[in-house]
């Protein structure tokens, strides 16, 4: 764990464990409320966006990516109002074809430009570059007190670092709105809390983690961070509040145990190269899951059965 | 411009109203002592209304059950009541003032159905839900609103319960962890969407015990109500509605045969409302 560690695996793993619990904090609340997939859509719909926001800066950078989202978004909402009225059929199908046509247009579009410069292709946003992210500038620990070492870090792990901070503070901040409209609608409507807002904040906030996780793990893959972790959690317990803390737990392991696998787990089988760490990370946290189902105190569905 | 044209309709209607029913001119002004107060109000999901232009107003301290065929729009005129569902036009008063306004009065216990009893949640959880008024964003609760949610739930013979996950109890003891949220809100108007609906001998018992005592307190009473057989028993007004309003008033003025008959048209057999306990007319 030395010099090599810091330049090479200390940003990676980082970025790694903020982007899942950035994921993993809306997620809790997206699974309860039954929309859980929300994620997924997000995840596709957003990659055209950011194409074309990297088409006209020229970099890969936060702000002109999250408006991409989001104008890529406005589209697919009228996409899909628009191939539900010519087309005629339901609005499932019809989001379905939005969601797939315009990730395959993202794709399309991605290879047909020049991205020689900037680390940006399909296989980038399919299956994120964790491991490009590496510190340079760095030399040993020692570095984390140098002024001119910390300049040089790779602006995806501070841009990643506030994003899981400001994710933390709403979920804080919002937490008693949030358990109440998510357990109960129309009570929290009698109350004041204004549900609809509320609800539509936290499908952005969702957005916003997944753009900003977009350069670790990958459009794709980002899925898995959103579900995995906190239906894990959901299992280990049946207060929210341990929930939360669980899924961040399971977010960190899964990052964790991820990347070191994909980096060394291929050679501990005799294979020589490494495999792709966010795709560790999402298969890691899938096990997980599965674990969770197998022996979770909490895996009965309590409430089934109460009826009458 | 929108607002405008909602004006125009609003107007258009309070004028047709006036034409049509010059008795509605007779209501007295809402004010701060009528606890809710409905005028034409008018609620449609689609393009058959729920709701058409229903008036009715409670009196302080009755117990008034709102009773109707299904699909009548009875809980629709509770949510519209407690601005879950916009109405098309009308208006609802609570203590002579807006919802928004008042609703800090108001509790309201949606129907047991209407939530995921799987939620990972403890019962002292629920009710402390009640207490979000007080509480807002950030406050911590206190052993004060710990003692208030213990009371709430030792009132509804819940306290053994409190620690309990809500998905262990049964549908009885979920409908009276609801009634404990809504004692928590210490309100002066309870609406309650069907408190009754699949609930055991003993929470029917419990329940209607607790409601009796807010009337005794003189807090105002709302249920949404579907067994004709216990409107006498336990109610002191009922509002018959099917879509339009049919009937309003004392349980023994507007809760007899010809009300129910014309409530509930061919659906309802003239034997079978000669069963009920209605009260000599």
């Amino acid at each position: 764990m030395g010099a090599d560690f810091v330049q090479l695996s200390l940003t990676p793993l980082l970025i790694g464990v903020l982007a899942a619990i950035a994921c993993a904090l809306p997620g809790n609340f997206l699974i309860l409320r039954r929309q859980a997939l929300i994620g997924d859509a997000i995840s596709h719909v957003v990659l055209p966006g950011i194409v074309v926001a990297f088409l006209i800066t020229g970099a890969v950078s936060t702000w002109p990516m999250l408006l991409g989202a989001a104008g890529a978004a406005i589209v697919a909402v009228v996409l899909i109002e628009t191939i539900r009225r010519l087309g005629r059929i339901e609005p499932g199908a019809a989001m379905g074809v939005a969601f797939t046509a315009m990730f395959a247009g993202g794709v399309l579009l991605l290879e047909q430009s020049d991205t020689s410069n900037v680390h940006l292709d399909v296989q980038h946003a399919l299956y994120g570059n964790l491991e490009s992210l590496i510190w340079l500038a760095a030399d040993g620990w020692h570095s984390l007190l140098d002024a001119e070492a910390l300049a040089a870090l790779p602006p995806e792990l501070p841009r990643m670092a506030v994003v899981a901070a400001i994710i933390a503070v709403l979920t804080v901040v919002f937490w008693r709105p949030l358990k109440i409209s998510t357990f109960d609608e129309g009570f929290a409507n009698a109350v004041g809390i204004p549900t609809g807002a509320l609800g539509f904040a936290l499908v952005v906030t969702a957005a916003v983690a997944a753009v900003a996780a977009f350069d670790a793990v990958g459009s794709i893959i980002v899925i898995a961070m959103f579900i995995c972790p906190p239906a894990a959690a959901r299992l280990m317990t049946n207060s929210l509040e341990a929930q939360v803390w669980w899924s961040v737990l399971f977010a960190t392991i899964s990052a964790v145990l991820g990347y070191v696998f994909a980096g060394y787990g291929p050679l501990w089988f005799g294979a020589e190269d490494a495999v792709s760490a966010a795709g560790m990370i999402a298969t890691v946290s899938g096990v997980i899951l599965g674990l969770a189902c197998l022996f979770a105190p909490h895996r009965a569905r309590v409430g089934v059965g109460a009826e009458g | 411009m929108r607002n405008d044209s909602t004006l125009a309709l609003r107007d258009a209607n309070a004028s047709l109203e006036l034409a049509v029913d010059g008795g509605q001119a007779l209501r007295p002004e809402p004010d701060e002592t009528c606890p809710l107060d409905m005028r034409g109000l008018t609620v449609s999901y689609g393009e058959k209304p729920a709701v058409f232009s229903v008036d009715a107003t409670f009196v302080t301290g009755s117990m008034t059950a709102i009773v109707g065929p299904n699909g009548a729009g009875k809980s629709t005129l509770l949510k519209a009541a407690l601005g879950i569902v916009t109405p098309l036009s009308g208006s609802v008063h609570i203590f002579g003032r807006t919802f928004a306004e008042s609703r800090r009065r108001i509790a309201y216990v949606p129907q047991r159905a209407s939530v995921d009893w799987d939620f990972p949640t403890r019962v002292i959880d629920v009710v402390m839900m009640g207490l979000y008024g007080d509480l807002g964003l950030l406050r911590i609760s206190g052993k004060r609103h710990r003692d208030t949610v213990l009371a709430c739930l030792e009132r509804v013979g819940m306290a053994d319960f409190a620690q309990r996950q809500i998905g262990q109890l049964s549908g009885g003891q979920q409908q009276r962890v609801f009634l404990a949220r809504a004692l928590a809100q210490d309100a002066d108007l309870y609406l309650l969407d069907e408190p009754f609906a699949g609930v055991d001998a003993a929470t029917e018992k419990a329940i209607i015990d607790v409601l009796k005592q807010l009337k005794a307190e003189s807090r105002t009473v709302v249920c949404v109500h579907h067994d004709l057989a216990t409107v006498a028993d336990y109610f002191d007004h009922v509002l018959l509605i099917n879509v339009r309003k049919v009937a309003e008033g004392p349980v023994a003025r507007a809760f007899t045969a010809e009300t129910l008959q014309a409530t509930y048209g061919g659906r309802l057999a003239t034997t079978h409302i000669d069963q009920l306990k209605l009260p000599a007319a």
